[in-house]
């Protein structure tokens, strides 16, 4: 499958070359799970691994509540005390499947930052990119689904705001909006389809992670240097690779092992903290809550969404230059998904032909910056709206925007990069080997 | 490495998570240390058996627990009334039954009853529904410590009436300095002596009201301590094969690392 040279399954018993000619699956299970992976992977390459296990915990946990669950507006809420209170084990898997989201988006925020450092996105791994977003916006519509079904008050009101969205919509909104509620406002209709659909994502995730491995088994994994393992000859590529049964899937499996150590202790210890407490009272469409707040994951775009506000001056221009079609709401909405789509942009945004941040000078303080604007974003996602946070939420959605369209393409141009190590054996020798292996003088230049 | 990517994950949980909660809480709530704070703390079960009396002298008037299965007064862990005594308190309640067409006595198999009154809310999650503490800056670092206070919050409301009232569209309403608005319907519940206990502990306000507030963690929580020991199960195991797994990588990758040692 990779364009790297390596080993291939050779079926040697009988039984084995009666199925191989029949079909070549234990050689695609080998090949997959023997690809040669870049020796110098850091900690950060750990991510893909807890990813792939939250996706089965959500859907095994998920497939359980959803035998003892009713998606009906008057029993979802009760349904949800009765696996609590008299499901065996219930309660475990209700807040395993609660926090589980949450360590979803942790390792797909520090999966997606992982690719924005060191490049990850850069030629020739575009569509292991592109396919990587699809699924995070796909994991959004999943989460944001899933926490309408326990029909508390933030469920309830957070389907209305987020629906609330699509009618922002010039001429169409309002027809959409109706349209993905199946009536006039959230009700049984809504919660029908989002159980619904709650339950159908997961598996066309499940779908679009086998094209993403896919993907990147045929480019090669990245690595922290950005630069390619040598592919003239098996024994060249063997120097800078090693097969990724047993070294990385041990490897791994530790660092997953490690952060289910604290998940399991959020899980025992305090399930709820990542939740709101208005949640744990049914929907009531009578009463609106003082301060509707999304779930913790979707607080940056959020505050992104009502940072841009009648009084600023950009919407207030593309209110005039659009003759009033783009009011302050549509131009939020726009920006929030904007905010998205900037970051799937990112392989023809930025210019520079040096991959990783780790020898990009410039970059690296612009890309600190882009972490601390993403926490400012959630922590002024979940204040109220009024100053000095509407202040901070419009600098930092205008920086997050500057970040993609701006410095990207501009650093490419004006940044002098640092010299980069000619081989990916030579990153790993100087980083195992001390002072001598280092100084081995073979840089290439940057440029 | 290894220490980076715990402190990582730790920091990013700590910095995502509070700022989620903010519930608007306008008078003082003091952290109670309540016997089931902590990650080995369990629940009081005398405690919780004189909180059940207090809701059902007084808060039972008006509210119900409608989420709340009887026949769990006699789990372990919780009230754990003998079965007899669970069987007796159920028949204390009518039920409006669906099949007979008519009322008749609870049985431990139904839940408790709704509330009697249509403003007066249902308490099953009441402890769950409301933070007591949120902040600094809405950072939730004090839930982190303190955990998110609802039983606070019912001990402190409990305890914020300031003994004014006026009447407002026709009703009187309380001043309650905890309540969202700073004024109630409902008219202060406790005052102290309210209930007498058989065992003779200590029913003056301040103890009654803490009494009911763990009852209403228990039953907004009743399988807390099955969920922390999993929990503790879950971290024990988990580390140790986090160590089992740490110590097959490095040897995994010795060799390998070796081979670009110094000679």
């Amino acid at each position: 499958m990779s364009g790297i040279p390596h080993d291939h399954y050779e079926p040697k018993t009988r039984g084995e070359k009666w199925l191989h000619t029949r079909l070549p699956i234990v050689g695609l299970l080998y090949d997959t799970l023997m690809i040669p992976t870049p020796k110098n992977l850091n900690w950060m390459w750990i991510w893909g691994i807890v990813l792939a296990f939250c996706l089965v915990l959500q859907i095994v946990t998920g497939v359980i509540l959803a035998m003892h669950y009713t998606p009906q507006v008057d029993l979802a809420f009760a349904s949800v005390e009765h696996i609590v209170r008299n499901v065996n084990g219930g309660a475990m898997l209700r807040y395993l499947h609660m926090n589980g989201a949450s360590l979803f988006f942790i390792a797909v925020y520090a999966h997606i930052f992982r690719g924005l450092y060191y490049g990850s996105y850069k030629a020739p791994r575009e569509i292991t990119w592109i396919i990587g977003m699809l699924i995070y916006v796909l994991m959004m519509g999943t989460a944001f689904m899933g926490y309408v079904l326990p029909w508390g008050q933030m469920s309830f009101w957070g389907a209305t705001v987020i629906t609330g969205l699509f009618g922002a919509i010039p001429f169409v909104g309002e027809a959409l909006q109706t349209w993905l509620l199946g009536g006039p406002s959230v009700d049984n209709a809504t919660l029908n389809r989002f159980f619904s659909l709650h339950y159908l994502l997961p598996f066309v995730i499940a779908g679009l992670v086998v094209l993403h491995i896919w993907a990147f088994h045929t480019t090669g994994n990245g690595n922290p240097t950005g630069v390619e393992v040598r592919r003239g000859s098996r024994e060249e590529a063997e120097k800078d690779t090693l097969p990724f049964w047993p070294y990385f899937v041990i490897k791994d499996l530790f660092a997953l092992a490690v952060i289910l150590v604290v998940f399991f202790a959020v899980v025992g210890y305090m399930p709820n903290y990542l939740g709101h407490p208005d949640n744990y009272m049914e929907a009531n469409p009578l009463v609106t809550p003082a301060n509707i707040v999304p779930e913790w994951y979707f607080l940056p775009f959020y505050a992104i969404l009502r940072a841009f506000t009648d009084d600023v001056w950009v919407v207030q221009f593309a209110g005039f230059v659009t003759g009033g079609i783009v009011d302050a709401k549509f131009f939020g909405v726009a920006a929030m998904f904007g905010a998205i789509i900037v970051i799937a942009l990112a392989p023809w945004l930025d210019t520079s032909s040096v991959r990783s941040a780790r020898y990009r000078p410039m970059l690296k303080w612009w890309f600190w910056l882009l972490v601390v604007d993403f926490f400012v974003l959630m922590w002024v996602g979940a204040r109220p709206a009024e100053e000095p946070y509407s202040s901070i939420a419009l600098i930092a959605s205008a920086y997050w925007f500057a970040y993609f369209l701006i410095i990207l393409p501009l650093l490419g141009v004006i940044e002098k990069p640092d010299a980069q190590p000619a081989t990916i054996e030579e990153d790993f020798a100087a980083h195992y080997g001390g002072d001598d292996a280092a100084k081995s003088p073979s840089t290439q230049p940057a440029e | 490495m290894f220490r980076k990517l715990a402190a990582t994950a730790i920091t990013v949980i700590a910095l995502t998570t509070g700022a989620v909660v903010a519930a608007p809480v306008t008078g003082p709530i003091e952290n109670i240390d309540f016997s089931f704070d902590g990650p080995f703390g369990t629940y009081d079960q005398n405690q919780l058996q004189r909180g059940l009396q207090v809701y059902t002298q007084v808060c039972a008037a008006c509210h119900g627990l409608k989420y709340v299965p009887l026949r769990t007064l006699g789990d372990k862990g919780g009230p754990y009334l003998p079965e007899d005594q669970v069987r007796a308190y159920a028949e204390f309640y009518e039920i409006y039954d669906d099949e007979l067409d008519d009322f008749r006595a609870a049985k431990p198999s139904d839940n408790f009853p709704e509330s009697n009154l249509e403003n007066a809310p249902d308490l099953s999650l009441m402890a769950k529904a409301r933070a007591g503490f949120s902040g600094p800056y809405g950072l939730g670092i004090n839930q982190l410590l303190n955990g998110i206070g609802g039983p606070e919050y019912i001990t402190a409301l409990l305890n914020g009436y300031t003994g004014e009232e006026k009447e407002e569209a026709g009703s009187v309403v309380y001043e309650n300095v905890v309540f969202p608005g700073g004024w109630t319907a409902m008219a202060p519940p406790l005052y102290g002596e309210d209930v007498e206990f058989v065992d003779g502990s200590p029913n003056d306000k301040k103890s009654l009201t803490k009494d009911v507030s763990a009852f209403l963690m228990w039953t907004a929580e009743p399988k807390m301590a099955d969920r922390k020991q999993a929990g503790f199960v879950g971290v024990l195991f988990l580390t140790i094969l986090s160590v089992l797994l740490y110590l097959t990588n490095k040897r995994l990758w010795a060799p390998v690392k070796a081979r670009y040692k110094k000679k």
